[in-house]
């Protein structure tokens, strides 16, 4: 018996079918895998599932009864839970006054904290979800304000606990944190419905697995029997390789050289300190860390971003350290940013006009101060058809209309386009499906197989481990560790990413 | 060309003249009914009077035309700004600034034959204009102070200041007001008199009509057609990209607020040397035409040809409103009642062009997906191929 199943659920919106005929149950005590690319329907299948939208076919059944639910507060009713991915809660609440909201206990119309206190304290302790709960949201992190989130469902009882991609927004050791909670509430009796299209993870956290892929249930499996190869081909409709087949490097000359390089913070804590190293052509050097190690910084100064407070950063020789942006990328520079909404991108261009963001004075794209959108569109196509980017109405369209995969490979067709000396690549597969984090890290190698010289910035260890020729690691805004990938194992490379090892020879 | 803007400002905000027309009429009954409630006998006989005034005789819409020229000039401004991501509020004063650098260049430089005086006061009139509104720009790049606040306190200094000024230079104690500048620095009227006139007199219309005109051209051009227009609405749209992209943000800012108060400063030159006797009164009063530039291009929706469109329509609206005094309406209910015509109009047009875009993001993205889904096989033959080459 289940405690919950979705029969034969078809969900529609104009023109695309979300939901097709899906079937799936929930044991109890089990934690259920949703695995899909973005776009497959996952999301969509647990909002009907939650109220927030409702089906054109198909029926809920909670242990065997047939349920209507109609919006969240019915599917409250039935306990279940939800953790989106962008979190619902109060910014300028108190964590505990987050908990309790829309449940609060009250005595002549006044609030009764008391008690409410100590039964989340109660739940924070049995799940070891360590928060503080007089501090006001905005100023606890992310993974903080998910136990929050996870503490309003176990709170109100819920024994259905939906999670909508968690380990998105986490530091490795909090996706671990989360993973061993997860297992926890499974132990204690509660239902997990695990949205991701994360393999390792489905691997480690789930019972089973089902995988959606295009709006169609693929089918249901036991995650202990099926191989992370099998599951993607289920996700992805074709083999994907999960390790990529690498050439041996051939190095050549240095391209960047940082030296010295330290950048004051607000405190009296540098925001980077003393950091010298040196990429070279052919090679792709990776800079590992946990998020907020100085990575950005790092960046920001390299790039331009931000000025440089002390050292010196050269490319080919010539000190580029109080370079113009504009004049770094003659030199050589390109630059896949972090945030590709924020800086890769002006969203209410056109694709065509983004191509050129960097080269829009230069002929032909310009003539007399006049832009030459013939000669702009032209080039745009160009790069459409060689980098196999996807849009509805081709180089004319928005992007802001676009799809986060395509958007990312516009900026890299644009970066790689400008033959670059040096392609500086910050997080380039950061929220992209599988196929598309392939195809990135295949032109990442292409350009390293150029003799390009590659810095790499990524959080994922993974992709460290497979793509990089060498690796830094970032730990507080100092390099800890200066290694081969190849001679590191994940580990080792995590005890050094927190801060518990530091390798001599570089400190 | 002029097809070419027309079909691109159609197209581009979702927009059909039917359903302008529609919204125009649908605001014209609210007003009807703020005039129903103030007088209910007299009510048909105005909003007949609003709606049919400006086309009555060729001279009431001349007179039109002449009222449109300013506001169009300062909804050029506004809408200039806003293009290019900044909200331009001090146009009124950048408007008084410039029209009080060019009444005083026309009083005074008698050394320049009137011709190039006339030149010389409007360029003036456009410098002055463009300066004053460098202060918000210069303190939004360089110390981040949002432009709304400078731009209202410019207003200010800007009013307080002009009043001193002519005080001290030009003050004609007889009207109160600054003098008369002579008849030769008024702008040509290129025998529009004989075409937009009556039985009575000519409307006091003039060629700063075509420079408004112009002025939209040039606007869409730069903005459409030149890098430097690229630029600018680069660090609109996103100033962090802009930056990323090696473009000095904070010069845009600067040059974009210039532009947009040359724009406002040669509308206020060209309002008080247009010969309709027109002097500058030393009154503790805001520009009217710089705080109408803002709705005028609202309802343009901030697009150079839409703003000369809405420019005309406001100045309709408010020619036929003065004409209803005889009728017994208060001026105050007048301006609500044309008021509520245009807030309504500019209201609907934006929900509906930001609920168009909204459906066109949504459909797009749909279809993308389709797409996507059609073209699978075809990617995963292309990306093999690419691998073996």
């Amino acid at each position: 018996m289940h405690i919950i199943e979705m029969r034969n659920i078809t969900k529609k919106f104009p023109g695309i079918i979300a939901n097709d005929d899906i079937t799936l149950g929930l044991k109890k005590g089990e934690i259920h895998a949703l695995l899909g690319e973005n776009g497959a329907g996952k999301s969509t299948l647990m909002s009907v599932l939650f109220g927030l939208y409702k089906a054109e076919k198909g029926e809920i059944l909670k242990n065997g009864e047939k349920v209507n639910i109609t919006g969240p507060s019915d599917a409250t009713k039935l306990g279940i839970g939800m953790v989106h991915q962008h979190f619902k809660l109060v910014h300028n609440f108190t964590v505990l006054e987050n908990i309790i909201l829309g449940v609060e206990t009250t005595k002549n119309g006044v609030l009764q904290m008391k008690d409410a206190r100590q039964k989340v304290l109660e739940l924070s302790q049995k799940y070891e979800l360590e928060v503080d709960l007089d501090k006001e949201i905005r100023y606890i992190t992310v993974g903080m304000q998910q136990r929050v989130e996870i503490l309003k469902m176990l709170y109100r009882n819920n024994e259905i606990l939906i999670f909508d991609e968690p380990t998105a927004v986490l530091t490795p050791q909090e996706i671990e944190a989360l993973i061993a909670t997860m297992r926890n509430m499974a132990a204690e009796g509660k239902s997990i419905l695990f949205i991701t299209h994360k393999l390792d993870e489905i691997k480690q956290a789930a019972d089973r697995c089902s995988v959606l892929r295009k709006g169609k249930l693929i089918g249901t499996v036991d995650v202990a029997a099926t191989s992370k190869e099998e599951m993607s081909e289920m996700m992805v409709g074709r083999k994907l390789s999960l390790t990529l087949t690498k050439k041996t490097p051939q190095i050549g000359e240095t391209i960047l050289q940082v030296k010295n390089l330290t950048q004051k913070g607000d405190s009296q804590k540098n925001k980077l300190t003393n950091i010298t190293f040196d990429v070279k052509a052919g090679e792709i050097l990776c800079i590992a860390g946990i998020e907020g190690n100085g990575q950005t910084d790092l960046v920001n100064a390299i790039t331009g971003l931000t000025a440089v407070d002390s050292g010196t950063v050269a490319i080919s020789g010539v000190n580029i350290t109080n370079a113009s942006i504009r004049n770094r990328g003659t030199q050589g520079m390109s630059h896949i940013p972090e945030d590709r909404h924020k800086h890769g991108l002006i969203l209410d261009y056109n694709l065509a006009y983004n191509t050129v963001l960097q080269n829009y004075y230069k002929t032909p794209f310009q003539k007399m101060g006049f832009l030459q959108k013939g000669k702009i569109r032209e080039y745009a196509n160009q790069l459409v058809e060689r980098f196999d980017i996807r849009a509805s109405e081709g180089s004319n369209s928005i992007v802001r209309a676009m799809s986060g995969g395509n958007q990312q490979k516009i900026i890299l067709a644009r970066e790689i386009a400008n033959s670059p000396k040096l392609l500086i690549a910050v997080q380039p597969t950061r929220g992209l499906d599988v196929g598309a984090i392939e195809y990135i890290h295949k032109q990442l190698l292409a350009q390293r197989d150029e003799g390009k010289a590659v810095l790499l910035i990524s959080l994922e260890l993974e992709e460290v481990m497979n793509i990089s020729d060498r690796v830094l690691v970032m730990y507080e805004g100092e390099i800890v560790a200066n290694v081969n990938p190849q001679n590191i194992t994940f580990k080792e490379l995590g005890l050094y990413m927190a801060g518990a090892k530091r390798e001599a020879a570089v400190a | 060309m002029k097809g070419d803007f027309m079909d691109k400002f159609l197209k581009g905000s979702g927009l059909s003249i039917v359903s302008s027309v529609a919204v125009v009429i649908a605001g014209m009954l609210l007003g009807f009914i703020v005039l129903f409630i103030s007088n209910a006998s007299q009510a048909p006989a105005a909003i007949v009077t609003i709606l049919t005034f400006g086309f009555s005789s060729l001279r009431n819409f001349g007179d039109v035309l002449y009222f449109a020229t300013p506001i169009i000039m300062t909804g050029l401004s506004v809408g200039f700004a806003y293009k290019t991501g900044l909200f331009n509020i001090g146009a009124s004063g950048q408007f008084t600034f410039g029209a009080f650098v060019a009444v005083y260049i026309a009083l005074n430089f008698e050394f320049l034959a009137p011709p190039l005086r006339i030149i010389a006061a409007l360029a003036a009139a456009m410098l002055a204009g463009a300066l004053w509104a460098a202060i918000p720009g210069l303190l939004k790049a360089y110390r981040n102070v949002h432009e709304v606040i400078s731009c209202i306190m410019t207003n200010y200094i800007g009013m307080f200041l002009v009043n001193y000024l002519i005080l001290t230079t030009i003050f004609d104690p007889m009207r109160a007001s600054s003098q008369r500048v002579p008849p030769s620095t008024h702008i040509p009227i290129w025998g529009l008199d004989s075409i937009f006139t009556d039985a009575v007199r000519a409307s006091p219309l003039n060629a700063s009509i075509f420079v408004a005109i112009f002025s939209a051209l040039l606007m869409y051009i730069i903005l459409d057609r030149t890098t430097f227009g690229y630029e600018l609405k680069a660090c609109g749209l996103n100033k962090d990209a802009a930056k990323y992209a090696g473009i000095n943000e904070n010069r845009s800012i600067i040059f974009s607020m210039m532009i947009s108060g040359a724009l406002a400063g040669l509308g206020g030159g060209m309002h008080f040397l247009s010969g309709a006797g027109r002097t500058m009164s030393v009154a503790d009063v805001l520009a009217n035409e710089g705080f109408m530039g803002i709705s005028v291009s609202l309802l343009g929706l901030n697009h150079p040809i839409g703003i000369i469109f809405s420019g005309v329509l406001i100045a309709y609206l408010q020619r036929g409103g003065f004409n209803i005094q005889p009728l017994g309406f208060a001026q105050e209910i007048i301006e609500i009642a044309i008021a509520v015509i245009i807030y309504f109009c500019a209201f609907v047009l934006l929900v509906r062009t930001q609920l168009g875009n909204v459906i066109a993001k949504t459909a797009a993205i749909f279809g993308n997906f389709i797409k996507f889904g059609a073209d699978k096989s075809s990617k995963s033959a292309k990306s093999t191929k690419g691998k073996a080459v």
